[in-house]
C-alpha cells in the first residue's frame, strides 16, 4: 500500500512539475528568405488561380480599338499627341457626366505629364494598354477654382515648360518663353471670374506640387476612374489617331 | 515478501522506471519547444511571379512558391504561425478585376493565422473590404483602429492569444494614420487611436494578464521614416514600448537584409522585421523556449 501510496504522489508531482513550469525564452533566430524560382510551386495553388488569370488575360488582351501610330509622351516640347489625346478624352467623357449632375459644363481639364505611364504602340490597343497607361486608380474631380488661383495655374505652367496635358486651354507663349496668351475658345482668360477645370484627384489633392487645386470654392468627385474613362473612349472609337497641336505653343 | 507483494514491488519499480524514462523522454522534448513566425507584408495583389523579362524582380515571388516554403517550414516545425502586416489588395488587375477576392482565398488556402488592415486595404472603401470578410478563414486583428461606427464593427479584434504547442502567443495589430493617406470617403467612421498608447495597453494585457509567452505586435505603421524621424514607426513604437518580442512590419517597403534588434523602454531587445513588398521574401523567426530557467542563462541569444 505504501508503495502504491508514493508511486500516486510520484505521478502527481511530475505531473504538477511539468504543468507549472515556466517557459525561458532561450534563443531567437530569424532570416528572411527568398521567394525564387528554385523553390518549387504548390500544383494546387497555381491550378486555383489559372481560371481567374486566364480571364483576366482574355479580357486584358481584348482589342478596343486600332492605333494609326507609336505615341509616346516625350514626343513634343509643350504638348504631345497622347497627353492631347488623354485630356481631350477626359473632357469627352467627364463632360456629360458632370453636367448631368451640376447642369454645368466643364471650362478646362488639365492632368499630369508624369501619369503617363506607358507608351500607346501602333496596331491593336487593349484594356492592358489602357492598364499600362493608367495603372493608378485616380479619379476624374472638377473643381470650382477662383480666378487668382487659376492665374496661377497658368504661371504653373508656363514656369514648368512641360508637356502636362490640357484640353480647350490655349496657351501661347512669346520668343522669350513669357506667357503671350492664354485662353479659352479664342476668348483671353478672365482673372477676375472662375473657372470649372476638370483634373485627378491625386493632382486636386497637391500631387506634383499644383497647389493652386489647394481650396477650391467647390470640389466636384465624380466617382469616374481616370481609366475606366480611357476604356470607355476606346471602346466607343474604332482608330486613334491624335496630333500634336497648337493648343500650347511658342510663337514668334 | 510474499508473492502478490513482490508483484506490486516489481511493478511499482517498473512504474518508476517507466516514469523516469517518460520523464527523460518527455523532459528534452516538451521542456524545450520551439515556435516558428513566418510573416509577409505588402504583397499588393502579387500573386503570379516576375515575370524573366522584369527589370528588377524577374522570376522573383509567387503565391505558388511561397506556399511551397511554408508547407516545407510547416513540415519540419508544425508549432508554426503564419502573419501578414497588411496592404494585401491593390497593385496588378487582380484586385482590379475580383476586388481582393482571390488574395482572401489564396491566403486562407495558405492558412494564414492573422493579418492586419493596411490602408491600401481601404482602397474599395471599407465596404469593399468588408464584401470580401466572407473569402478569409483567418483572424483580423486591429487594436489602434475603432471600427465600432463602420461595418468592420466587432469583426476585427484588437489581439488573439494562440496556444501553439504548449506556449502562449499573443499577436496583437496597429494601422497607420488614415487622414492624409487615404480618402475619408473609404474609410469612413474609422477611428485611428495613438500607437504608443494602445501598444502600452496591449504589451500590458498580453504580458501580465494573458501570460504570453512570445508577444508580437503586426504592425503596419511603417519601419521609419528619415526625414520625419519623430513620426510613429516601427523602430520608435519599439524604443517606447515594452514587452513586446517581435515587430512584424509593412507600409515602407523596407527590404530588410535581416531583422533589426532595437532596445525598448526597459533596455531589453526588441526584434523588427519586414520583408519588403510584392511577396518577394517570405520572414522566418524562431523561438526556442526551455523550462530549465539555467538553459537560458543570462538572456535569450538572439541570431540574426
Amino acid at each position: 500500500m505504501r508503495h502504491k501510496l508514493i508511486l500516486l504522489l510520484l505521478a502527481c508531482l511530475v505531473f504538477l512539475t511539468c504543468k507549472k513550469h515556466p517557459n525561458y525564452m532561450t534563443k531567437i533566430e530569424a532570416v528572411n528568405i527568398d521567394i525564387t524560382d528554385s523553390l518549387g510551386s504548390t500544383a494546387s495553388i497555381d491550378e486555383f488561380v489559372k481560371p481567374y488569370r486566364d480571364h483576366i488575360n482574355k479580357d486584358l488582351d481584348s482589342v478596343l480599338a486600332y492605333s494609326v501610330d507609336t505615341y509616346s509622351k516625350s514626343d513634343g516640347e509643350l504638348n504631345t499627341a497622347i497627353g492631347n489625346f488623354m485630356a481631350d478624352l477626359v473632357y469627352v467623357q467627364a463632360n456629360p457626366v458632370f453636367k448631368s449632375r451640376t447642369g454645368k459644363e466643364i471650362d478646362f481639364v488639365l492632368l499630369n505629364h508624369g501619369g503617363i505611364r506607358s507608351i500607346i504602340s501602333k496596331g491593336n490597343v487593349t484594356t492592358r494598354t489602357a492598364f499600362k497607361v493608367m495603372p493608378f486608380e485616380n479619379s476624374i474631380v472638377v473643381l470650382d477654382l477662383q480666378g487668382q488661383k487659376v492665374k496661377e495655374l497658368i504661371e504653373y505652367l508656363v514656369r514648368n515648360k512641360r508637356a502636362h496635358p490640357i484640353s480647350k486651354l490655349n496657351i501661347e507663349l512669346d520668343t522669350d518663353l513669357n506667357l503671350k496668351t492664354a485662353s479659352l475658345n479664342e476668348r483671353p482668360l478672365d482673372f477676375n471670374k472662375n473657372y470649372l477645370v476638370c483634373t485627378n484627384d491625386y493632382l486636386a489633392n497637391g500631387g506634383d506640387r499644383m497647389n493652386f487645386f489647394k481650396e477650391p470654392d467647390s470640389l466636384y468627385i465624380l466617382d469616374y476612374k481616370i481609366r475606366n474613362a480611357l476604356i470607355d473612349y476606346l471602346k466607343n472609337t474604332d482608330t486613334i489617331r491624335p496630333v500634336r497641336d497648337n493648343r500650347f505653343i511658342q510663337t514668334n | 515478501m510474499n508473492r502478490r507483494k513482490f508483484i506490486e514491488q516489481s511493478a511499482a519499480s517498473a512504474a518508476l522506471v517507466t516514469i523516469g524514462g517518460l520523464g527523460l523522454q518527455s523532459f528534452t522534448s516538451v521542456r524545450s519547444k520551439h515556435i516558428t513566425i513566418l510573416h509577409t507584408n505588402d504583397v499588393h495583389s502579387h500573386i503570379d511571379p516576375f515575370g524573366p523579362d522584369d527589370g528588377r524582380n524577374a522570376n522573383q515571388g509567387g503565391v505558388a512558391r511561397r506556399a511551397a516554403l511554408i508547407k516545407s517550414i510547416r513540415e519540419e516545425n508544425p508549432n508554426t504561425l503564419l502573419l501578414d502586416a497588411g496592404d494585401i489588395f491593390q497593385g496588378t488587375p487582380y484586385f482590379n478585376y475580383y476586388g481582393g477576392e482571390l488574395e482572401f482565398k489564396l491566403m486562407s488556402m495558405l492558412e494564414y493565422d492573422a493579418a492586419t488592415i493596411g490602408n491600401h486595404d481601404f482602397d474599395n472603401g471599407i465596404d469593399g473590404l468588408f464584401a470580401q470578410w466572407p473569402h478569409a478563414k483567418f483572424e483580423f486583428i486591429s487594436a489602434n483602429y475603432d471600427f465600432k461606427n463602420t461595418v468592420l464593427d466587432t469583426l476585427v479584434k484588437p489581439y488573439k492569444i494562440f496556444n501553439v504547442g504548449g506556449i502562449r502567443i499573443g499577436v496583437f495589430g496597429m494601422g497607420i494614420q488614415l487622414e492624409g493617406l487615404v480618402d475619408k470617403r473609404l474609410y469612413k467612421e474609422t477611428v485611428y487611436l495613438d500607437p504608443i498608447e494602445i501598444t502600452q495597453d496591449m504589451s500590458r494585457i498580453l504580458k501580465e494578464e494573458k501570460n504570453c509567452d512570445i508577444v508580437i505586435c503586426l504592425s503596419h505603421l511603417g519601419y521609419y521614416y528619415k526625414n520625419y524621424s519623430q513620426k510613429i514607426s516601427d523602430l520608435n513604437l519599439a524604443k517606447a514600448t515594452k514587452d513586446i518580442d517581435l515587430i512584424i512590419g509593412g507600409h515602407t517597403h523596407t527590404f530588410l537584409p535581416k531583422p533589426t534588434v532595437e532596445k525598448n523602454f526597459e533596455g531589453n531587445n526588441v526584434l523588427v522585421n519586414q520583408v519588403g513588398c510584392y511577396g518577394l521574401k517570405l520572414g522566418r523567426v524562431d523561438f526556442y523556449f526551455d523550462e530549465d530557467q539555467k538553459k537560458s542563462g543570462s538572456g535569450t541569444s538572439i541570431i540574426v
